[in-house]
């Protein structure tokens, strides 16, 4: 080889992915350092859409900031106002009645599908096929008029309270969703045909983007990821919460630790959601949605307590102190996202450009859940 | 490692007389809490990389009554749900702590938010640049005397 091929091997450029990029979805930045196509080095720099959440936590009621949970894990909203109010249930020690419980985990269960629905759409766009998005988006907008219909919102729910959540489901949410899922059912085999046995799709994402489950616990990767590399960790099964323990359903896990494996999770997941949406509709109790004597003031003993859901993106937590006023002393929100995009950086390396970004796509990232 | 030998073992990393706890999981949303000092942090965090745990968070609290700043670990075991949570309480004047990054590098990360939103120094850390904050922010918002 000539000196001068020698040189050319070894030189690296840094490209800028972002801040506005499509890959990125949102206000995410990569520097990368490349070999070529080949990705040496990519340092993601976030924060772009930071708004300090946590300190509006801390100067207003807790009450005051239930509508800033829906706002930053905008796609599945209602996890993050799940974990919210379930830490501030458990420091004040509220009880919930049984609907309201069985109304959250339907409601929840929901946004989980549309979440999912969304990622397949924008996943495929990633990687370069249009079409599956409108099939998926024509989907998630029957969730979305379903939610819409007792939430008030489509996105942005403000509809757990502490205590219960503020809106009774009627006949016509019931027999919607009832009338969604036997719909959704039958449209998952056109998804698999449409995508899982496409042969495009499978040469993208078959073998790439591996993240090992060891990498994972280093780094505190979690969700479909994590799933996705083999380790059954559902904080649903785990670490169970809510009505949880009293339903049905499996943790799809895939041994692959690739790109495939994380989306075959997710396909699994909408049908193990159905499954809890229909067990929860049957089981659905009568009774009160909102539990009696919460005050309207609230004002939690001292002391700090730390609770978890499985969003749809992976371990929701709330660590939460109280100084036994009306204000949280402090409000920590410890997002998936932020934990999922952590191990980029280690997982890309050495990757084709057009791969890392499969990687990217495949880790389900919502930016203001990170930058909070 | 079963709960009540990782407490023995925690137990010889905390202060004399130092609180140790085993907490009602359903009340606190953690198995055991346990207090070290600043300097036993990168010991508990190599114990309990050694036991399988994963790093979820770590969460500054700022006691300014006190002059303190708390930094709590919380650390879980994916096949049970256990949850430890390590504490550490350091000076609010010249706030530092060794890093736990080498043993989790998903630590890097949140104690760069850390060192954005309350100003510890991660001692040994390899990159303290902000993370969240603009790239010349010298203010830290989580602290209790910045008004907002």
């Amino acid at each position: 080889m000539s000196i001068e091929a020698q040189t050319i091997h070894r030189e690296t450029f840094v490209l800028n992915l972002g801040p506005q990029h499509p890959a990125t979805h949102g206000v995410l930045r990569i520097k990368l350092t490349m070999n070529g196509e080949y990705v040496e080095d990519a340092d993601p720099v976030i924060g772009y859409g930071h708004r300090m959440q946590e300190k509006m936590g801390e100067n207003r009621t807790y009450a005051k900031f239930l509508p800033n949970t829906a706002r930053m894990d905008y796609v599945a909203a209602l996890f993050n106002t799940h974990g919210y109010v379930c830490a501030v249930e458990r420091l004040a020690g509220i009880t919930v009645p049984d609907r309201a419980e069985y109304i959250r985990v339907i409601t929840a269960e929901l946004n989980r599908i549309a979440s999912h629905l969304l990622w397949v759409g924008a996943f495929l766009i990633d990687l370069g096929g249009f079409t599956p998005l409108l099939y998926t988006f024509d989907d998630r907008e029957q969730i979305l008029d379903l939610l819409e219909s007792i939430t008030g919102a489509r996105l942005t729910f403000c509809y757990y309270r502490f205590g219960g959540v503020c809106n009774d489901i009627d006949e016509q949410f019931i027999s919607g969703t009832r009338a969604f899922i036997a719909r959704l059912h039958s449209r998952m085999p056109m998804y698999h045909a449409l995508i899982t046995q496409n042969i495009i799709f499978r040469k993208r994402c078959e073998g790439i983007g591996p993240i090992p489950a060891e990498t994972c616990r280093k780094y505190g990767g979690s969700g479909p990821v994590l799933r996705g590399s083999g380790v059954s960790y559902d904080v649903r099964k785990n670490e169970p919460y809510s009505i949880y323990p009293r339903l049905d359903f499996n943790i799809p896990v895939y041994q692959e630790c690739d790109c495939t494996a994380r989306y075959k999770v997710r396909m699994d997941e909408m049908v193990e959601s159905m499954r809890i949406i229909e067990q929860s509709l049957d089981q659905l109790p009568a009774g009160p949605v909102m539990a009696e004597k919460v005050p309207k003031l609230l004002k939690p003993p001292k002391g700090d307590c730390y609770f978890n859901v499985e969003s749809a993106r992976g371990v929701f937590g709330v660590r939460l102190v109280s100084d036994g006023t009306d204000k949280a002393y402090r409000l920590k929100l410890r997002s998936p996202c932020f934990s999922n995009l952590s191990l980029f950086r280690d997982c890309s390396r050495g990757m084709l450009m057009a791969d890392a970004l499969a990687l990217l796509g495949s880790l389900d990232l919502v930016i203001p859940d990170i930058d909070r | 490692m079963t709960l009540s030998e990782l407490k023995t073992q925690l137990a010889s990393l905390a202060e004399p007389g130092a609180l140790i706890s085993e907490t009602d999981h359903a009340k606190r949303g953690t198995d055991l809490d346990v207090t070290v000092s600043a300097g036993k942090v990168v010991a508990a965090a190599e114990l309990l990389d050694t036991a399988r745990y994963t790093l979820e968070a770590i969460t500054g609290v700022d006691w300014i009554a006190e002059k303190q700043i708390e930094l709590v670990y919380d650390y879980t075991l994916w096949e049970s749900g256990v949850r430890v949570a390590v504490r550490s309480r350091i000076s609010r004047e010249n706030p530092a702590i060794p890093t736990i990054s080498a043993i989790f590098p998903g630590a890097n990360w949140h104690e760069r938010e850390t060192r954005d939103f309350f100003g510890v120094d991660f001692t040994g850390h390899p990159d303290m640049s902000p993370l969240l904050l603009p790239e010349d922010a010298t203010f830290h918002p989580l602290r209790k005397d910045f008004g907002a």
